[in-house]
């Protein structure tokens, strides 16, 4: 099922030191074998606890790598109030990388971290230059995010201040290669505020994030798709992903990653883990070649180690009951992707520019994003269908034939059941059983 | 920093006028209608409780300044002062609240035309997910009125915006919100 295509072009390095470019060879082999790669969201303050989630991560019945993902603090550049609550034992969202003596990150990924279980930094800064210094000063060689899908839905940072710091970024990190590490590089583009974002956005997003990657140096990198409203829906987008992908990134070792849901999950245990099982067949069925689970854990707070092993193991175990299949019968996700990539590209040679330009244009028009450099014309509707559809397209390049489904106007109740659509589907049968027993 | 008063009127418009409540009406409309300033603490990026308190505020007849994601204190603080609300609301869903908002509180407080503006903050204030509204004592000690948490926290805030409608704005509101 490789989706990843370490065979083109110059996507394989020269040899490397032993330990070099963990992320990328793990990816590249597990693709090759067809070999669903699992991946928890994972983050804690706490030095010690961090290593033992490593630890759990790794002997998990599953294939595995493993996350480190920062705090908030660290995302928004705060590094001493992330340092002041890690001295004082306050528990933090994530592990505060930039904080911490390099000492103390190696210690903790000392006999964890290693060709067999490579681990990558998630998150979320608009600004990543100093945790790209700060994990490379670690040993590690992966990371994430994107000037675009860690800029509009993350926070204040002007779109243009992003993707200069992405750009700078992305060479640090390709500058590993020079010493034989292939750096690892995935767009969060398939992500964009969790929900309600309709998938050719998504899937273009993605796309022109990788190809900025790619321009600045990077060979190895992973394009994603947050999982949405439909199946079907879904199965049509991962599919179209990779086709733009194939087309867009040539000389260059790429993979399809999955998110398990990233909006209003569901309360229940049953329904949080179906939706978990449901994102692994659906990356399964599509050859996206790695998962990112969310846990029974996740609508309440930050989950625990075991949480996470349990939704690593479920996805794993439902993995195992699907094959890869053909896609479905188009409904037109592939060319509104194609028209919105090749809108943007048409803008300048340099993909940073365009993406400024298109975003001020309004080709790039992120749904109920707040963000002052976001259009905020365009809006998605949930279908009776259970398809997340445009109901308006603002500026988007789509032209005429593009489906526009009624949407009546934007109330608190009415943006209320969007966001829940999802959750009350997977926990409604949960609970009806215990209430019938 | 530029405050963000127009997303919504961006995204909902043109069905959705500020300050022209389109739901029914419990209470006769003031003459000009009472303001709201809606933030989060400086390290929350998430905004989808944003868009929804918004969108909720200007249906119960409120004019809302929303900030937006990630809102530096400073900024909160400047806006506030610049033209005091008659309401604060913090709005955080990263778990980061109990350990941000505190210093937030004393930063609105120490400023003598914001000491007796009503400020409740709301959502998901700590990483074990505490939904016991007197969880957080520390929050109301820095100065909140009121500690919003767990299934009760959107009737709460109803509750807390009629009275504070039927009161009038302007005056101390300790009252209406504990």
């Amino acid at each position: 099922m490789p989706s990843a295509d370490p065979a083109r072009g110059s996507a394989t390095p020269r040899p490397g030191p032993a330990h070099g470019g963990a992320f990328h060879r793990f990816m590249a082999d597990a693709a090759r074998s067809g070999t669903l790669v699992v991946q928890p969201r994972m983050g804690f303050a706490d030095p010690a606890r961090m290593r033992a989630g490593l630890l759990a991560t790794r002997g998990a019945a599953a294939t595995t790598v493993g996350t480190l993902t920062l705090d908030s603090f660290t995302r928004v550049g705060d590094y001493a109030a992330a340092a002041r609550a890690a001295a004082q034992g306050h528990p933090l969202n994530g592990y505060p990388l930039v904080s911490m003596p390099v000492a103390t990150t190696t210690g903790l990924l000392d006999g964890v971290h290693g060709e067999d279980f490579p681990v990558q930094v998630r998150h979320g800064s608009a600004r990543p230059g100093r945790i790209v210094e700060a994990l490379i000063g670690a040993g590690l060689d992966a990371t994430e995010g994107g000037p675009v899908s860690y800029c509009l839905p993350y926070g204040r940072t002007s779109l243009a201040t992003s993707v200069r710091a992405w750009r700078e970024a992305c060479r640090t990190l390709a500058a590993l290669r020079v010493s034989g590490v292939e750096p690892h590089l995935e767009s969060f583009g398939g992500c964009m505020l969790g929900q309600l974002c309709p998938p050719s956005l998504l899937i273009a997003l993605s796309v022109l994030e990788g190809m900025f990657f790619r321009q600045h140096g990077l060979r190895s990198v992973s394009l994603s798709y947050a999982q949405q409203t439909s199946a079907e829906q879904d199965e049509e987008a991962v599919h179209a992903l990779r086709a733009l992908a194939a087309d867009h990134l040539p000389d260059t070792s790429w993979h399809v990653v999955v998110y398990a849901y990233m909006g209003v999950y569901p309360e229940t245990r049953t329904g949080a883990l179906a939706l978990v099982a449901d994102a692994a067949r659906l990356a399964v069925r599509t050859g996206a070649a790695r998962l990112i689970v969310k846990t029974a854990a996740e609508a309440a707070r930050i989950p625990s180690v075991a949480e996470n092993v349990t939704a690593l193991e479920t996805a794993t175990n439902a993995a195992r009951s699907v094959r890869r299949t053909a896609p479905p019968p188009s409904t037109g996700v592939e060319e509104e992707a194609r028209a919105l990539v090749e809108a943007v590209l048409g803008l300048h040679d340099d993909l940073g520019q365009a993406l400024i330009r298109a975003f001020a244009r309004g080709y790039l028009d992120v749904p109920f994003c707040l963000h002052p450099d976001n259009a905020g014309r365009t809006r998605s509707v949930i279908s009776e269908q259970g398809r997340l559809e445009w109901s308006r397209t603002g500026s988007l390049p789509l032209g005429p034939t593009a489906a526009v489904h009624s949407s009546r106007r934007l109330t608190s109740s009415g943006l209320m059941y969007a966001l829940q659509h999802v959750k009350t589907r997977y926990d409604a049968p949960a609970v009806s059983l215990a209430r019938a027993s | 920093m530029t405050r963000m008063t127009g997303p919504i009127a961006v995204i909902a418009a043109p069905t959705v006028s500020r300050g022209k409540p389109f739901v029914y009406q419990r209470h006769q409309p003031p003459e000009s209608p009472p303001r709201v300033v809606l933030s989060t603490i400086p390290s929350d990026a998430h905004t989808w409780n944003l868009l929804f308190l918004h969108l909720l505020l200007e249906e119960q007849g409120w004019e809302v300044t929303n900030l937006g994601a990630c809102v530096p204190v400073d900024t909160l603080v400047t806006e506030s002062a610049a033209r005091p609300p008659d309401l604060i609301v913090v709005s955080t869903v990263n778990g980061h609240g109990a350990e941000e908002a505190p210093a937030l509180a004393r930063a609105v407080r120490a400023v003598p035309a914001l000491v007796r503006v009503p400020l409740v903050i709301g959502g998901k204030l700590d990483t074990e997910g505490s939904v016991d509204p007197d969880a957080h004592p520390a929050l109301t000690e820095a100065g909140f009125d009121a500690v919003l948490i767990g299934p009760n926290a959107v009737p709460r805030l109803l509750a807390l915006l009629d009275s504070l409608s039927q009161r009038g704005h302007g005056r101390a509101y300790a009252d209406a919100v504990r």
